[in-house]
């Protein structure tokens, strides 16, 4: 029906022209966040149809056609783009989120206007943050269909510094630099893994050679010897995972994500690290073609370890988003233990559970991307009402912004993997690959994947507790500063953009058997046949994993959950219950007042885990009485600091900095101002050339 | 099996949940009060209780919201919907293709979840408090319940609970497997913390600052009160049958007769009898402990669960 | 542990062959048994046989408060008449209001009065909840019960025994059939 190749010249013109487009309107107009927000939305259409094509086509999981090749755009290597099934795939997470937050970013990018009644509030250029924004998606979108290593070093950097400029958006706070900042440092220590990684895999292959394609790596990756492959893997692995916000390189992700604006951080978080997902599948799946079973299980442990810590880590943080964040570390987490396992099962022989446990994965990182993606749109919509993100500034939002509220609870329970939303189908698959591993002879992956399973198992009660906390703090109850007390409802593009993906987290729940089939049919097409009966087969609304081991069909819980209700409803209504409804105040012991400070804070919801979990967290108690008599019973101000300690920033990323700085003062010594010291410097330089050259 | 079949045992499921937890609970009181020199309150109060408080009307706070509304019928859906997946008599259910052990223990978590907001939602600081613990608990007693699971399955190589009975039930010997025992033990600690009992909560206590559950449900009256309070006692039931019959699966019946279906009554009559006797005796023995020592509690039984696994594969 | 069970096998033994009314207490104090039929029968016409009970306590001197704890004792055990005292006046249909009202504790009081779903009764205990008792003429008391929430039923007695508690508990429903016929 569409051609491929015209669908993507299509995409890329639209993007290109919305990038001029927005930058060439007048910067604070409404038109230049409406013609952003079309073009986005449009491109996003673009890719959709893109994907569809791709999963309909049943392409080959590698080595299809080109579909674009664009020689003389760059000097010395022409751009390569191929659409496979894993694209496809990818695509598809891009549009699915794109399409949402680019509607959902016309009325929030407002924000940075200035107000005629704020004189001294500073307006922010939304003309170049369109055309970071427009580069920013077009760079993701080619990233996944980039086919030759050049291609795809450039795409993912420009994707890097598209994404850099848009979290520094907001460059007059201090905060935002710093984060920026650190942003560009993680991303470039990936991206240098990522450079030699690629370097060595092409090998022999890399003299003369400037394109590189994804085929030729392929076949050089087959000639390589074992100790070089593992090199290229742990490389990739580090690169990547910094994308993906694995631990130890998730620090820029809690420190980025509040600071760009909403509509960037759903982008980023819902899809931006997902690609280094999508880069490690490439790799490990595609380019390598699988490896020994120590790579699975690496991925696997370090996944485990960074849902873990990520979970933690949201659940006693008090900013709205950067909880978010952390949870993003944790479900990034979830997908690299899914697909660590589908690698190990893959090195096993065992076709049919790898199968499995990739198709967990890759519903996952879709589920985690329309979830995410809403959760941070929700957190938009409440940082643009009140103005703060502190959580125990908050509260009373339900009442204030319902829509807000109700979608933000829907992903909440998305997220805790609660049927019937989207999350527990993911979950669910997950769980039945790693309970399924009995069938693996290995007594070594056996302790793997039953650590895996222990994680995943501390990991799903930790995120219900979170964002109990996040959602019952934020917007239930009384409202915690007049700010929270005088918000009103997001927009209307806000709220349908809401909306939008808090439908698919429900449809994706019910109707999962409707896309598990593609998911299989992409595992496929890269770990080769496998046999359902043994694996993952779908029938009808079913989804049956094992020999008879499990079985789940999400449309018929949903179905007997609302007739289960109906019939509950009818009940009581026939038995003639007493339906009178007194509203009164809160029984709080016959107290006057209800105030909002005899509320439970955030801090107090999580602190039984904080202690729980003290071994971890070393939190630093610092609690200060101020009495201004000489009666220690009249506090005038009491301040009460608890924060947990950050480890891999304290013991890790503290020491390698302070290092540097270091080094940094001892080169100065050199810096001396003196402009003799420095003529000297140069004569002596010119000397020791001479003297050298001479022999 | 025909239609009608899978209908009526379907129907038989939620009514036996509905008619039966409140007998429970009224046995385990019974069984409190003598144990504690009392008569305790006649066979029937809690059908009285419950038929008070529908009788009467509801406060509702000013601040709560409407998920303090939707919550109490949640739960009671949630329950029912989980009634009609656990096996009480027959382990011929009708919809367990429709989903197993997971699926149960997710729709518990569902339930949790919104009763924890549902304390935040008054602004009461009680109602936090008792929200916070109970998402604690909750979140540590999880992972032993998804590992207790793995070990019921890697015995029964499945987590469809027919299936489970259906292969335990054939062969006894798989119920004697020390990973299975532990397994066991595991799972009765968390039903323990899942249900708020003794040692870990206490379903009576007066005092707000010693609650869990209670805390959460002090702001609801009513018909909310009705259904919040039927849906702990089905809960509590729900777990007790199925830790009675993953565990010890005699006499579930695992054939369309008549006669097995009344063997299989009487049968689990027995087994919810003793289980509640134990109950009532470790409620007697033992005091609550205090909230800080309830991790280390269930900390054991996951390690117990672990062992549990770790046995399956050594042995 | 073991103490604690051969404790509760000497109990048991004392009480388990017992009638649902045991003979012993009976023969002891007959009274209690005869009242809390009868209080029996009157809860299960009006309140579906299930009187939860929240205890105020409006400045008293805790002496009545004794008296209330001692009804859930083995010995006069209300439960076995569905009497049960609540933890959250949400949960209650009757208030049990002890001591003078003080002026801190009356808009508690009124608080209290108005978290409880209808319909509802209020039981004032003691003398001092009636019109004062002893503290009357205080500074520091409003007065009785009644100053402040419509009281259904005094009980007299200072403190008033369990028994008479149990008794008054009677009158009080009958008093609130009165109230709630009238409200149909």
């Amino acid at each position: 029906m569409f051609d491929a190749t015209l669908v993507l010249i299509v995409l890329v013109a639209i993007h290109l022209a919305g990038a001029v487009a927005v930058y060439l309107t007048r910067q604070e107009s409404l038109l230049t966040r409406q013609l952003n927000g079309i073009f986005g939305i449009a491109g996003g259409v673009m890719a959709l149809i893109l994907a569809l094509i791709g999963l309909q086509r049943n392409l080959p999981g590698s080595g299809s056609t080109v579909l674009l090749s664009l020689e003389g755009v760059m000097p010395f290597a022409p751009l390569e783009f191929t659409l496979d099934r894993l694209s496809s795939f990818f695509l598809l997470l891009i549009a699915v989120v794109g399409i949402p937050v680019s509607l959902y970013s016309i009325d929030y990018m407002r924000e940075y206007v200035s107000h005629p009644d704020q004189p001294g509030a500073h307006a922010y250029n939304l003309g170049l943050f369109g055309v970071a924004y427009q580069i920013f998606i077009l760079s993701m979108i080619l990233v996944v269909l980039a086919s030759t290593t050049f291609t795809f070093l450039f795409l993912w950097e420009l994707m890097a510094l598209a994404s850099y400029f848009l979290v520094v958006f907001e460059h007059r706070h201090r905060d935002t630099q710093e984060a920026g900042t650190l942003y560009l440092i993680m991303t470039h220590l990936g991206f240098v893994a990522l450079f030699i990684g690629f370097m060595l895999l092409s090998g022999p292959a890399l003299v003369g050679n400037t394109t590189l394609s994804f085929s030729e790596l392929r076949i050089s990756a087959l000639a390589l010897p074992s100790t070089q492959r593992d090199i290229v893997f742990l490389l990739m692995f580090i690169g990547f995972g910094s994308k993906a916000g694995m631990i130890p390189f998730h620090v820029w992700l809690p420190q980025a994500h509040p600071a760009a604006p909403s509509p960037v951080s759903a982008l980023m978080s819902g899809v931006m690290i997902k690609l280094g997902i999508y880069g490690l599948l490439r790799i490990t799946l595609d380019l390598l073609g699988g490896g020994p079973g120590w790579w699975g299980g690496l991925i696997l442990v370090v996944g485990g370890a960074s849902a873990l810590y990520g979970i933690l880590y949201a659940l006693v943080d008090h900013n709205l988003k950067r909880l978010l964040a952390y949870s993003s570390v944790e479900n990034a987490g979830i997908i690299l233990l899914a697909s660590g396992a589908a690698l190990v099962f893959w090195s096993a022989g065992n076709t049919a559970l790898a199968t499995l446990a990739l198709v967990g994965a890759l519903y996952h990182i879709l589920n985690h991307g329309v979830f995410k993606s809403l959760l941070f749109m929700g957190a938009g919509a409440v940082l643009q009402s009140t103005h703060t993100l502190d959580m125990e500034s908050l509260g009373g939002l339900i009442k204030r912004m319902p829509w807000t509220a109700l979608f933000f609870l829907v992903g909440s329970v998305s997220i805790a993997a609660l049927p019937p939303f989207n999350g527990f189908v993911g979950e669910w698959i997950i769980l039945q690959s790693l309970l399924l591993s009995l069938a693996l002879p290995s007594q070594g992956a056996h302790i793997f994947l039953t650590l895996g399973l222990g994680a995943l198992a501390l990991t799903g009660g930790l995120v219900a507790a979170a964002f109990v906390k996040a959602f019952g703090i934020s917007f239930l109850a009384l409202p915690r500063s007049a700010q929270a007390d005088q918000a009103t409802e997001a927009p209307r593009l806000m709220r349908w953009a809401m909306g939008i993906n808090a439908v698919l987290c429900l449809l994706l729940g019910l109707l999962a058997t409707l896309l598990l089939p593609a998911l299989q049919g992409i595992s496929r097409a890269y770990l080769g046949p496998d046999q359902p009966t043994v694996g993952l087969a779908i029938s009808g609304l079913e989804v049956r994993t094992g020999t008879d081991f499990g079985s789940l069909s999400p449309l018929l819980l949903g179905i007997l959950l609302a007739l289960l209700a109906l019939i509950a409803l009818w009940g009581l209504r026939l038995a003639g219950i007493n339906e009178l409804t007194r509203r009164s105040m809160t029984w709080a012991c016959g107290r006057f007042t209800l105030s909002p400070r005899m509320e439970y804070t955030a801090t107090a919801f999580a602190n039984p885990l904080k202690r729980i979990f003290a071994f971890l967290y070393q939190p630093v108690r610092a609690l200060t009485i101020e009495t201004p008599g000489a009666s220690p019973h009249f506090a005038q101000d009491i301040s009460y600091r608890n924060p947990v300690r950050l480890w891999f920033e304290e013991y890790l990323y503290g020491p390698v900095a302070r290092g540097i700085v270091w080094l940094a003062r001892r080169a100065s010594l050199v810096q001396h101002g003196s402009l003799h010291l420095y003529l000297t410097y140069i004569l002596s330089i010119l000397v020791i050339l001479l003297v050298l050259t001479r022999g | 099996m025909d239609y009608v079949a899978k209908f009526l045992i379907a129907v038989v499921q939620l009514l036996i949940v509905l008619g039966a937890s409140p007998v429970l609970v009224s046995l385990i009181r019974r069984l409190k009060a003598r144990l504690q020199g009392r008569l305790g309150p006649p066979w029937f109060q809690p059908y009285y209780d419950l038929a008070k408080y529908f009788q009467k009307e509801s406060v509702v706070s000013e601040t709560a919201s409407w998920i303090f509304n939707f919550t109490p019928y949640l739960q009671f859906v949630c329950m029912l919907l989980i009634a009609l997946f656990v096996p009480f008599y027959t382990a011929m259910l009708p919809l367990d293709a429709t989903g197993g052990i997971i699926v149960i223990m997710y729709f518990f978590l569902l339930s949790t979840f919104f009763l924890a907001l549902s304390g935040l939602d008054t602004g009461s600081a009680f109602g936090g408090m008792g929200s916070s613990r109970e998402m604690t608990i909750a979140a540590l007693a999880e992972p032993t319940i998804i590992l207790a699971v793995f070990s019921i399955s890697l015995v029964a190589n499945s987590t469809n609970i027919s299936t489970i009975i259906l292969r335990l039930g054939s062969d006894y010997g798989l119920l004697f497997n020390p990973t299975h025992l532990l397994a066991f033990a595991a799972f009765v600690i968390v039903t323990i913390a899942e249900t708020g009992r003794l040692p870990v909560d206490n379903p009576t206590t007066h005092l707000e600052l010693t609650m869990i559950h209670e805390a959460m449900i002090l702001e609801y009256s009513g018909r909310h009160l009705a259904l919040v309070e039927w849906s702990a006692w089905m809960k509590l039931f729900l777990f007790l049958s199925l830790l009675t019959n993953l565990f010890f699966p005699w006499g579930v019946a695992t054939s369309l007769d008549l006669l097995s279906f009344v063997a299989g009554l009487v049968i689990f009559a027995v087994k919810l009898t003793l289980a509640a006797g134990a109950i009532a005796f470790m409620e007697t023995i033992l005091a609550k402990v205090r909230i800080f020592r309830v991790p280390e509690l269930l900390a054991g039984s996951f390690a117990i669960a672990l062992l549990a696994i770790i046995s399956f594969y050594v042995l | 542990m073991w103490d604690m069970i051969r404790k509760i096998r000497q109990v048991g033994i004392l009480t388990e062959p017992l009638p649902p009314f045991p003979a012993e207490y009976t023969q002891q104090d007959p009274q209690v048994e005869l009242v809390g039929g009868e209080l029996q029968q009157r809860t299960r016409i009006l309140l579906g046989r299930s009187l939860h009970i929240r205890q105020v306590d409006a400045g008293s001197d805790n002496a009545a408060e004794l008296e209330i704890i001692a009804l859930g004792n083995p010995y006069y055990d209300m439960e076995r008449f569905g009497l049960h005292i609540v933890a959250s006046p949400r949960h209650a249909d009757c208030l049990m209001v002890t001591g003078p009202v003080t002026r801190n504790m009356a808009l508690p009081l009124l608080r209290t009065y108005e978290a409880t779903p209808d319909p509802k009764i209020v039981v004032a205990v003691g003398d001092a909840a009636r019109d004062g008792g002893i503290f009357r003429g205080s500074y520091a008391i409003i007065g009785g019960v009644d100053q402040v929430v419509p009281v259904d039923l005094y009980i007299p007695g200072d403190p008033p025994t369990p028994l008479e508690l149990l008794t008054g508990m009677l009158i009080a429903l009958d008093r609130y059939r009165g109230k709630s016929s009238r409200r149909e």
